[in-house]
């Protein structure tokens, strides 16, 4: 009886505590300005107190950056491919990298604000600027923006209303990659990973983040027509089903999801995978592994893909070092060899002369916008569909649980 | 001042409690607090700010959701086979070494399974990923005999958990069977009983508070895991994986709040039938 | 003991395979820390001390390796007094919610990492940020020691319990202030749990990952450069090299230990010895 005192007792001061806490509670929220209705348009509005810097000034010593893997490299993966120590020798600011693997963990970690900038895709970067996370970014201060391709600036998913949030880093596809020697013959559409009967059961593999859905959808676009999938960001009740469908269906063929790249070049080099999709660097590092042959392409039904930039945290502590980063990044040297290691297109139109391999651009289509309008860049879904169909679609929240429902 | 404790009991009580009692009572349990407080809390999708907006609605989808209870029961069933598996694989090692070995070898012994210990965690589950991976050592070493081991997945992750928490099974055992005075089993073999009749009737029922002491690693330390299940679990989630992916990556803390109950209403009442079976004075 | 031979062969086989199961992983560990190749496949294609070389020359783990430490270390010590002090009036008092103190104090340990992980996150933001104490050493050595207390606090009240507290009363009627009692009485007679405890605490400590994601500010832990690393296509070797290192440095505490309380009862095990 007496314990039963103590507990009550403890519990009371607990509760009192945690109504307390929850009182003094976050003031985060009030920050977010006007950012949750979006009655009117597909954009974002930012909180209004965020200004952009106004003049550059000295290099703090160092700067923390969270990007994708493979986009800051200190020569530490391969002595060859660096393009960080020369900018740390150059500025004195020390580069500090945390790698995402998906741009939710991106989101996630920037908002902890120890972080002075992020390789947002346009998965991301609507939810940083929405959420004040990102401030605007003074493109004057930003020597090589001028030679950034026109086609890259003042887009929906890295400017508001004309200002800039970020610089443009690069853009690629996701594509299909294929061991060789398990995989006949070379396949040239995403059927192979979709396919319900498909002789490479428990072999296949894909990205293991919401924003898959979208592939699904972008094989449903090709696939079944009626469904109307025009966007495949924006997808009403019937279309996200079919897409929820259709996932759930390919979870039994699927080996393994991967989100950290080096689990994907693992599963393929150890023959727990054989065909799935990928980002080119991966397909690099595996072909310099040497231990088993893989092809990729990009199938004949478009693909998803990414298109990013570079955005300095609204608290940032080094906002001087980030500028610098974000000049260094896109500097037409850097940008070639970040590109080429990675495999995609640079931002920088004077990236193109300074590849190693000489048609990379070409390879890449890098001045090609045609090519780009079939890919599908990520981008955040929202409720708002953007078209005459309303405020009907399916929002990220609703993709991150359906992501659950489906791999189970 | 030391006089003044001499003839305060309770000050002496008091001092000695303020320290740690404080910061479980007011920091540890005020903090869980705050956070499940959070999980009736709804999560704004778009600029991923929390809305105030006390509902039950988290824990509506958790419990209307097909996939949260096959998670949960996969969690649950695997932290339980681990347990049973340990419980097995801990008893021959851990009465040899209570009760035959010499004390040279028992030292040696508790060496021995301690060293593991100090490995890191990680590494050993990459290890465990490379023997179970297509090409692997253990595919390599059954191919001969027409076998192969599991893929990754559920057996993978049973596999690698009950691996892991082994030592936290042996040494509590050990202690347990220690205890037990010898001259008890040789009366019990100087009566007519076999070795496993003995073992039935005599040794698990006083070393059943050490079992379920080390129970308490077994299964609160797979129950909350969420790292071995994205490197040997094939996509296949534990709770630990949807609570992860919901506040460390989507950042929908309510949600993961509203999910993580589940496991720690699970562990008490572990920890209640535990300490109603004697564990607490066995660890 | 008595045994049939069945028996003995029985617990033979049984301690052999259980002690083959714990270390061919670890044995695998140590091959691939030579691996010639960066990735981990079978069968390995060659040795090189490569890696070793480029373990040694790497800072973060270095910078990590200390800082395991030095959180370790912290963590044990804090450990040590707070379950300490919990567990002298958990085993030499009488009050009300005596039996709680047993379940407060596992709860940290029994509790999904993620969870305590969390919550611990949120108090740091919320408590001491504004203070201006930001996630970091301190912060990484409270969490850690929340969940440590408790396997410093079952020894120690596990040997309180077996002493009794009548040589602690006999002392205080000689006239031993409350200091000289603990310093000359108590202490000598818990050394073998306080250091059975510490050893156990700073293992927990030194490999944890969980709760340190979430209570770790931009330094990292040794488990967290690892986690890190791990993802990183050339440093999975390195990995393998500094866990060796690490395994082979563990091998000196936990000797000792054994060595130091191996004639005293309890040995490193708690509760254990005499019969």
């Amino acid at each position: 009886m007496k314990q039963h005192r103590f507990m009550a007792a403890v519990l009371a001061l607990t509760a009192a505590l945690a109504l307390g806490a929850v009182g003094c509670g976050d003031d985060d929220d009030e920050e977010s300005g006007g950012g949750s209705t979006q009655e009117s348009t597909a954009q974002v509005q930012p909180p209004d107190d965020l200004k952009p810097l106004a003049s550059l000034g000295k290099g703090e010593g160092e700067v923390n950056l969270i990007a994708w893997a493979g986009y800051v490299e200190d020569g530490s993966t391969d002595p060859k491919v660096d393009w960080v120590s020369g900018f740390e020798k150059e500025t004195g600011c020390k580069v500090n990298v945390k790698t995402g693997n998906t741009s939710d963990e991106m989101v996630t970690l920037m908002r902890t604000g120890n972080y002075d900038g992020v390789s947002a895709s346009g998965d991301a970067t609507l939810r940083l600027i929405a959420g004040g996370d990102v401030a605007p970014v003074n493109t004057d201060l930003i020597e090589n923006y001028a030679d950034v391709f026109d086609s890259l600036k003042d887009k929906p998913h890295n400017s508001v209303d004309g200002q800039m949030f970020g610089v443009p880093h690069g853009r690629g596809a996701n594509l299909l990659m294929w061991n060789k020697a398990k995989v006949k013959p070379d396949p040239d559409s995403w059927s192979v990973v979709w396919d319900e009967n498909s002789p490479y059961k428990g072999k296949v593999t894909a990205y293991d983040s919401p924003i898959y859905i979208a592939d699904a959808a972008l094989y449903l676009k090709a696939t079944q027509p009626d469904l109307g999938i025009e966007n495949v960001y924006e997808l009403d009740d019937k279309q996200f089903k079919a897409a929820v469908d259709l996932l759930k269906k390919q979870r039994e063929i699927v080996g393994e999801y991967w989100s950290d790249y080096t689990k994907e070049q693992a599963a393929f080099n150890n023959g727990d995978t054989v065909v799935g999709t990928t980002w080119q660097v991966i397909a690099n590092l595996i072909e310099a592994d040497k231990k088993v042959k893989i092809g990729t392409t990009l199938p004949k039904e478009g693909s998803t893909g990414w298109s990013d930039t570079w955005m300095i945290a609204s608290k940032a502590k080094n906002p001087n070092c980030m500028y610098m980063w974000m000049n260094h990044i896109i500097s037409p040297q850097a940008n070639a060899e970040v590109a080429e290691w990675f495999g995609e297109a640079p931002a920088n139109r004077k990236s193109c002369a300074l590849t190693a391999v000489k048609d990379h651009c070409k390879t890449f289509h890098a001045e090609d916008e045609a090519y780009f309008d079939q890919v599908a860049f990520w981008t955040t879904p929202t409720k708002n569909c953007g078209d005459d169909r309303g405020a009907v679609c399916k929002d990220y929240s609703e993709w991150v649980q359906a992501w659950t429902e489906v791999k189970g | 001042m030391s006089d003044a404790l001499a003839s305060r009991p309770r000050l002496r009580l008091s001092l000695l409690l303020a320290g740690p009692v404080g910061w479980l009572v007011v920091a540890y349990l005020g903090s869980l607090a705050v956070l499940f407080v959070a999980a009736f809390w709804q999560l704004d999708p778009f600029t991923a700010e929390v809305v105030k907006d006390t509902s039950f609605d988290n824990f509506r989808t958790i419990a209307e959701g097909e996939v949260y209870k096959d998670i949960v029961l996969r969690t649950v069933g695997i932290a339980a086979a681990v347990t049973v598996t340990d419980v097995i694989l801990a008893f021959p090692i851990a009465f040899y070494m209570a009760k035959v070995a010499s004390p040279r070898l028992r030292s040696l012994l508790v060496v021995a399974v301690l060293m593991p210990l100090w490995s890191s965690y990680l590494v050993k589950v990459y290890a465990w990923r490379t023997i179970l991976s297509e090409e692997g050592i253990l595919n390599w070493a059954l191919g001969p005999l027409g076998l192969s081991g599991p893929e990754y997945g559920t057996t993978a992750m049973w596999l690698v958990f009950s691996y892991l928490w082994l030592p936290f099974m042996v040494i509590p055992i050990y202690a347990g069977l220690e205890r037990i005075p010898t001259s008890l089993l040789d009366a019990s073999g100087d009566l007519g009983a076999g070795a496993g009749h003995t073992f039935r009737r005599v040794i698990l029922p006083l070393s059943l508070p050490a079992v379920v002491a080390g129970s308490i690693f077994t299964f609160s330390l797979t129950l909350g895991d969420y790292i071995t299940p994205s490197i040997v679990g094939a996509g296949k989630q534990f709770i630990g994986n949807v609570v992860y992916a919901n506040v460390g990556v989507a950042n929908n803390l309510p949600l993961a709040a509203a999910f993580a109950t589940v496991p720690v209403v699970v562990m008490i009442l572990y920890l209640l039938i535990a300490r109603r079976l004697g564990a607490f004075e066995a660890m | 003991m008595q045994l049939s031979r069945g028996a003995r062969i029985f617990l033979r086989v049984g301690t052999g395979l259980t002690l083959a199961f714990i270390y061919l992983p670890l044995i695998l560990i140590v091959l691939y820390a030579f691996n010639e190749r960066r990735i981990q496949t079978w069968p390995i294609p060659g040795f090189t001390l490569e890696w070793f070389e480029k373990a040694i020359d790497n800072p973060g783990a270095r910078d990590a390796l200390w800082m395991s430490l030095k959180a370790a270390t912290g963590a044990t010590l804090l450990a040590l007094l707070l379950g300490t002090l919990a567990a002298m009036a958990v085993a030499r008092y009488r009050f009300f919610g005596r039996e709680t103190i047993s379940f407060l104090v596992i709860l940290p340990i029994a509790l999904p990492g993620i969870v305590t992980g969390m919550a611990l996150n949120a108090t740091f933001r919320e408590v001491l940020e504004p203070v201006g104490i930001s996630l970091g050493l301190f912060t990484v050595i409270v969490g850690h020691a929340t969940f440590c207390i408790v396997v410093v606090y079952n020894n120690v009240v596990a040997r309180l319990r077996r002493t009794g507290g009548s040589l602690e009363e006999a002392s205080a009627d000689l006239g031993a202030h409350t200091w000289q009692t603990f310093a000359f009485v108590t202490f000598p007679a818990l050394r073998g749990a306080l250091l059975a405890g510490a050893l156990l605490a700073f293992a927990l400590s030194f490999d944890e990952v969980i709760v340190t994601t979430f209570t770790a500010g931009p330094d990292q832990t040794l488990p967290i450069w690892i986690l890190s690393n791990l993802s990183r296509p050339n440093q999975l070797p390195i990995v393998n090299v500094v866990a060796v290192f690490v395994i082979l440095l563990s091998i000196i505490p936990v000797l000792i230990a054994q060595r130091l309380t191996g004639d005293t009862e309890g040995g490193v095990v708690p509760g254990a010895g005499g019969r």
